[in-house]
């Protein structure tokens, strides 16, 4: 992957939430994202997991700019999207797409099919016949008939939609698409249709996805590498079957057992985390992981660990796992 | 090739097409329509009435007139005794479409030409200042709920100013004050005995009952992924506005239209009865009331008519906006059609 060229590389990027109102502004503050550096190459897939609330959303949608960051930076293909001005942001937003987790309220209810698939393009000048040919060319490409050019979003069942969406989001012929959720609110035996409608769009528009979900087996099945968050924090980066089969975080580890199981001879221990996430407003001095880890030791309390490189993975633990 | 059911639609519905369907066939919605239609008619047939058919001036007294009622030559106005203190009692209903169908009122007035020219000015006002009313609260909406921050919190205090009174507490002080003095926005001035006071006092009075959730569904509909989507799109904020927001927002607009117009006629006909809406000798609904009031032991009809007439009104235009707001609802589209 060393000599694969960088997409996106991600450096100190943080994102806090002040809470309250006018008169009591700056009192808590939310670290929703915090200190993350990740590099995406072109081509792969990077899969990021972890718990609601732990700032997988808030990241992608700060890559796609639909959040602020509060600092750092996002460099896509040279350009700091953090610094960009709304006006340069246009131009990247072409090559820069998300798709949404909501399948019913990613379509303007309100809209046909062709002119929702049609509107990036229209936003960016393209011609009107150009537009036409390319949204029907589109909604071929990800297996809907013709006859949905004409219709309205309530007229699509859930995986139908997020075909629409996917077919929107590639319009504008995108460099790298930001998918949250894509399939978590579609049923089990659409979903697979849909991440496989996934991959072949990713050889065939030669895509990088970075992929967002909390179910562990879709992560699997997409992704190159996959990212693992707790409480705004990366704790683990390594590729997909490494992590799987041997994962080094503790948190990364519990997380894998608590995956439902099909094989029945599988008896390795499921590992029970104690409590709840805590307060993102109030968070754990030290590893954020400390209350809730099985192998919590001293130093964790009072020191963060550092994201270091182990093989070919990054850990941010002190105790990391063999 | 197999035959296509001939009742499947081939072509597909917009969410508005599929309301309208709706809407026309639900007998709430026909029946309402009919019972405005008839009065919208006959209001603005005033002209006609009072000139080719009742041959009646209805904005002057004529206090010694007689009219022929079955070959008996009668006074307009009576000289009376009994009654409340007017001294005359006016001529009742004559059921003659031809001269004061429905008697006289204190002055000798016609009854039936001012009721249909009551209707004229009542509609004209409560309807314009509904339409103001809903197009100002569109505005300030979109507005405060699209810009959010400084912008959406002064004009939330500025409606919430407004809210604070009740309506027609505040509809009578402005009117008190305006009607003594008229107003004078820039170059236009609005004279005391001007239609377009009522229209802007009424109008403004409820804009904050049509703003706020307004408001509230912008502030919601902003944060709709299809929103997101267009914003990461890089659409400009016209484009979201007006392609994204507008269209999601006009459902609840349409189902407020005849409600807030009703509301604002109830409103006119309030002030006008109160003499600080509709200044005379013009006639609305609320100033034939109160032209009946003296007369109510003697004529009942003089006042009655024009209530009936509002109460007719408004219930079709609230039953018009139940069938409106349950065809556009989608929840509700499910019954059987």
């Amino acid at each position: 992957m060393s000599n694969s060229k960088v997409i996106l590389s991600i450096n100190s990027l943080s994102k806090n939430y002040e809470l309250g109102s006018a008169f009591s502004r700056g009192k808590d503050v939310v670290h929703a994202v915090e200190d993350i550096n990740l590099e995406i190459v072109e081509g792969e897939t990077l899969g990021i997991v972890g718990e609601s609330g732990c700032g997988k959303s808030t990241l992608g949608r700060m890559i796609v700019r639909l959040e602020e960051p509060t600092t750092g930076e996002i460099i896509f293909e040279g350009e700091d999207l953090a610094k960009l001005s709304n006006k340069n942001l246009r131009s990247v937003r072409k090559r820069l797409q998300m798709i949404f987790q909501d399948p019913y309220a990613s379509l303007n209810p309100r809209r046909q099919i062709g002119k929702i698939v049609e509107e990036p393009l229209r936003i960016h000048g393209v011609g009107k016949q150009e537009r036409e040919k390319i949204a029907k060319d589109l909604l071929r490409r990800v297996g809907l008939d013709l006859e949905a050019y004409e219709k309205y979003p309530h007229e699509f069942s859930g995986g139908q939609r997020q075909r629409i969406v996917i077919a929107r989001a590639l319009a504008l012929n995108p460099r790298l698409v930001v998918a949250d959720e894509p399939v978590s609110a579609l049923d089990v035996s659409i979903q697979a249709q849909v991440l496989n409608l996934f991959k072949d769009l990713q050889k065939e528009f030669n895509l990088t996805y970075i992929f967002i979900a909390h179910d562990l087996g879709v992560v699997r099945h997409v992704s190159d590498r996959i990212a693992v968050m707790y409480l705004g924090k990366l704790v683990e980066l390594a590729p997909a079957d490494d992590l799987y089969d041997a994962p080094a975080h503790p948190y990364t580890k519990a997380l894998l057992s608590a995956n439902p199981r099909m094989n029945s001879d599988d008896t390795s221990e499921r590992i029970i985390l104690k409590g709840d996430i805590p307060n993102p407003i109030n968070r754990p001095s030290g590893c954020v992981f400390n209350p809730r880890c099985p192998k919590v030791q001293e130093i964790c309390k009072s020191e963060s660990p550092a994201l270091i490189q182990i093989g070919n993975r990054k850990v941010a633990c002190h105790f990391p796992e063999n | 090739m197999a035959l296509k059911d001939s009742s499947e639609a081939i072509f597909s519905e917009s969410p508005g097409k599929i309301a309208l369907r709706i809407l026309r066939k639900d007998k709430r919605s026909i029946i309402s329509l009919s019972i405005l239609g008839v009065i919208v008619f006959l209001s603005f047939m005033a002209p006609v009435f009072s000139h080719f058919i009742a041959d009646t001036n209805p904005f002057e007294s004529t206090l010694n007139a007689t009219i022929n009622v079955h070959g008996v030559e009668t006074a307009v106005l009576q000289p009376s005794t009994t009654g409340l203190g007017l001294g005359v009692t006016p001529i009742g209903p004559t059921w003659n479409i031809r001269s004061y169908f429905l008697g006289a009122d204190g002055q000798g007035r016609d009854v039936m030409a001012r009721l249909l020219y009551g209707g004229r000015s009542t509609l004209i006002i409560g309807t314009t200042a509904g339409l103001l009313c809903i197009f100002f609260s569109l505005l300030i909406g979109i507005v405060a709920g699209y810009r959010r921050g400084w912008i959406d919190a002064v004009l939330s205090r500025i409606l919430d100013i407004i809210w604070a009174f009740p309506v027609y507490l505040l509809a009578i002080s402005l009117s008190v004050v305006l009607l003594t003095s008229g107003l004078t926005i820039g170059f236009i001035h609005l004279g005391p005995g001007s239609f377009a006071l009522p229209i802007l006092i009424i109008g403004v009075v409820y804009i904050p009952y049509v703003a706020r959730p307004i408001r509230a569904q912008v502030l919601a509909l902003r944060e709709r992924e299809f929103v997101r989507a267009a914003v990461g799109s890089g659409a400009k904020h016209s484009t979201i506005i007006f392609r994204e927001i507008l269209p999601n927002v006009m459902p609840s607009v349409i189902v407020f239209i005849p409600i807030i117009v009703s509301l604002s006629m109830l409103t006119e006909s309030a002030l006008s009865f109160l003499s600080i809406g509709v200044q005379p000798p013009a006639a609305s609904w609320g100033t034939i009331i109160n032209d009946g009031l003296a007369l109510l032991y003697t004529r009942p009809i003089v006042g009655l008519a024009p209530g009936l007439m509002i109460v007719f009104t408004a219930a079709a235009l609230n039953l018009y906006g139940d069938a409106v707001r349950d065809a556009l609802d989608p929840k509700t589209r499910a019954r059987g059609d």
